[in-house]
């Protein structure tokens, strides 16, 4: 489960950016373990911060985040990275898979980054993982070649691999067609209950709310403390 | 950290044109300046070697590098020839083993060497095939030579006219290969060595024809007085010389006036090497030199100029070093996304340091190796380019 405990976050831009700052306290939420949540907001309301802190790829300036039991806001770098590849699998808008691998070797991507296990075994759970997901014919294709609907899935299965207890996903449908994104989130859903999974998904999309158990929005949950966030 | 290595190697492999073009730039930025360094040590060493080798040559007054050149490496530029008086006064003094070097002509692309046998044993060389030549018109060839034309003991090779339209009496002579000389890895094994008089003959100042005195050669007479019998043009002269016309080849004119283009001199003891410079220290129309110090005079040359080839390789391999520097650092910047995916997903700092720092040594690994193996092959085959042009 999720359980944050007033949370606050500021960040001023650098460069090009400084004029930039932004600010956010985040009240108090939990959301149980294995329960589906879809995080609602207005652009710049700080979802895409918010995922970002539960993740551990940004650090608050107080207050908790407590994951299953582990406080990560007393993380050091080096443990939020280890927390990150071994407990939270992440789905982003662009995809973001790399080019010059296949979309096996893509969805291998955090045991080549933690190399926990075997790599025969990394190797048949993502393929097992492709296979589930329709992509049996295309495991040694690299991404350029698919479709952006097919690319998502494929991030779908790295974010996966690792049967991770926690998966967020940030707009994973933002790019693609109406087909593409009820299939994505159908993915995600049945790969979050097979594995009990805790779903946090950020979206625009109202037409998908009904599929989630419960549905956080960030005007409720957050105040702006200045300036504005992005996603 | 295995998977960053994997990593870097598959993005190097997937822009395969573009790791090329990088690898082939460290490659020639650390070949050219190594190489042409090697190079020129390694032709320094193999041209003072033979050199060391060769204690004094006499020969005509003049550039004391052709002269060198030519009876070192049988240089095509022939020196100004001396007579074989020389060679007989000098060997009258027994100071040293003189060895005559007549090295003007050409046989298939070949140098032919006049000279005698001593100059094998100088050398060291020794027949791997066939034996030693012993009559006159018969020829042992260099390893090289024989590989390249394909020659054996018992086959000819004809000497090539000095040029197209000599018809002074120069006639190409076809020689009978005796023997075919182990190879030595000089240029010995380019050569095709006669006796100093084949040498002559090849240079028409013998020859061989029917006799005179017999009826068969009547329509060739134009006159006979006392002993003196003058023939036309129409008497053919032998382009061979066989057993059986071997008695009929002569020699016009005093051989001491014969032409030779140097001798090799090996001095008895150092009092000996002395007595001979100080012989011909002021000799007119004879010179003794020392080759070790006429190749030093022209490898010093060799080096200053190869020290300002380096210096500037090594200011364009800065310079191409700074531009792909440049190229990879941009590379880098446009890679951000990449590298923030990785980060996102769990990867830690350093596991993205490693991920570049493996590419950059795949890149330079490979690059190093195969300057690495250019420059072995340069140098394998460097003495060859090297003897080719000598011997040009």
């Amino acid at each position: 489960m999720i359980d944050i405990g007033n949370l606050a976050f500021s960040y001023r831009g650098r460069g090009p950016d400084a004029s930039f700052k932004f600010g956010m306290r985040v009240e108090a939420f939990a959301v149980p373990q294995g329960a589906s949540t879809a995080l609602v907001g207005p652009s710049g309301s700080g979802k895409t911060t918010l995922l970002g802190l539960i993740a551990g790829t940004l650090r608050a300036d107080s207050g908790s985040i407590n994951v299953n039991d582990q406080t990560i806001t007393d993380f050091s770098d080096g443990e939020l990275g280890r927390f990150r590849i071994r407990n939270v699998g992440q789905v982003f808008q662009a995809f973001e898979l790399l080019s010059y691998l296949t979309i096996t070797e893509n969805v291998m991507l955090p045991w080549y980054i933690s190399g926990d296990g075997s790599r025969t075994h990394a190797r048949e759970r993502a393929a097992d993982l492709l296979r589930g997901v329709g992509l049996a014919s295309k495991l040694g294709v690299r991404p350029g070649e698919l479709s952006q609907g097919e690319q998502q899935r494929v991030a779908v299965c790295r974010a996966m691999l690792n049967d991770p207890p926690l998966l967020l996903a940030d707009e994973p449908t933002g790019n693609l067609d109406r087909e593409n994104k009820h299939m994505v989130v159908d993915l995600l859903m049945e790969q979050a209950r097979r594995n009990s999974s805790t779903l946090l998904m950020v979206t625009h999309d109202e037409s998908l709310l009904a599929e989630f158990d419960t549905v956080l929005d960030m005007r409720q949950i957050s105040q702006p403390l200045g300036g504005g966030a992005r996603g | 950290m295995s998977g960053a290595l994997f990593l870097g190697w598959r993005y190097l492999a997937h822009h395969r044109f573009k790791s090329a073009i990088l690898v082939a730039s460290i490659t020639l930025m650390l070949f050219l300046p190594v190489a042409t360094r090697l190079l020129v040590e390694d032709s320094a060493t193999a041209l003072t070697a033979r050199a060391d080798r060769t204690p004094l040559i006499l020969g005509a007054r003049g550039s004391e590098l052709e002269l060198v050149l030519n009876t070192l490496y049988f240089h095509a530029e022939t020196p100004a020839e001396i007579e074989n008086r020389a060679f007989v006064e000098a060997q009258s003094t027994g100071l040293a083993e003189f060895i005559p070097i007549h090295s003007r002509f050409h046989a298939q692309g070949a140098p032919i060497v006049g000279t005698s046998l001593d100059y094998f044993d100088f050398r060291g060389l020794s027949v791997a095939n066939g034996r030693q030549m012993g009559l006159l018109g018969e020829c042992v060839i260099g390893a090289r030579t024989a590989a390249r034309l394909g020659l054996a003991p018992g086959e000819s090779i004809v000497s090539s006219p000095e040029t197209v339209f000599d018809i002074a009496g120069v006639y190409p002579l076809k020689m009978k290969i005796a023997g075919v000389l182990a190879p030595s890895g000089t240029a010995d094994d380019d050569a095709v060595f006669v006796d100093v008089r084949t040498a002559w003959i090849i240079q028409g100042l013998g020859h061989g024809h029917a006799d005179l005195a017999e009826p068969e050669a009547g329509a060739a007479v134009l006159s006979r007085r006392d002993d003196v019998i003058t023939a036309n043009a129409s008497l053919t002269q032998f382009a061979e010389i066989t057993a059986e016309n071997i008695s009929a080849f002569h020699f016009h004119g005093a051989d001491e006036t014969f032409p030779l283009t140097s001798i090799i001199v090996v001095p008895s003891d150092q009092k000996s090497a002395a007595l001979l410079r100080g012989r011909y220290q002021d000799s007119e129309v004879l010179q003794l030199v020392v080759p070790g110090s006429v190749l030093d005079d022209l490898l010093e040359t060799v080096f200053a100029v190869q020290n300002y080839v380096i210096l500037g390789l090594t200011i364009l391999s800065l310079a191409a070093a700074a531009v792909i520097t440049l190229v990879f650092l941009l590379s880098q910047q446009l890679r951000q996304g990449e590298f923030h995916t990785l980060l996102r997903i769990g990867a830690s700092r350093g596991y993205v340091s490693v991920l570049i720092a493996s590419e950059i040594g795949f890149v330079v690994f490979i690059s190093a190796s195969l300057a690495a193996a250019l420059t072995l092959v340069t140098r394998y085959y460097a003495m060859q380019i090297l003897q080719t042009f000598l011997t040009l």
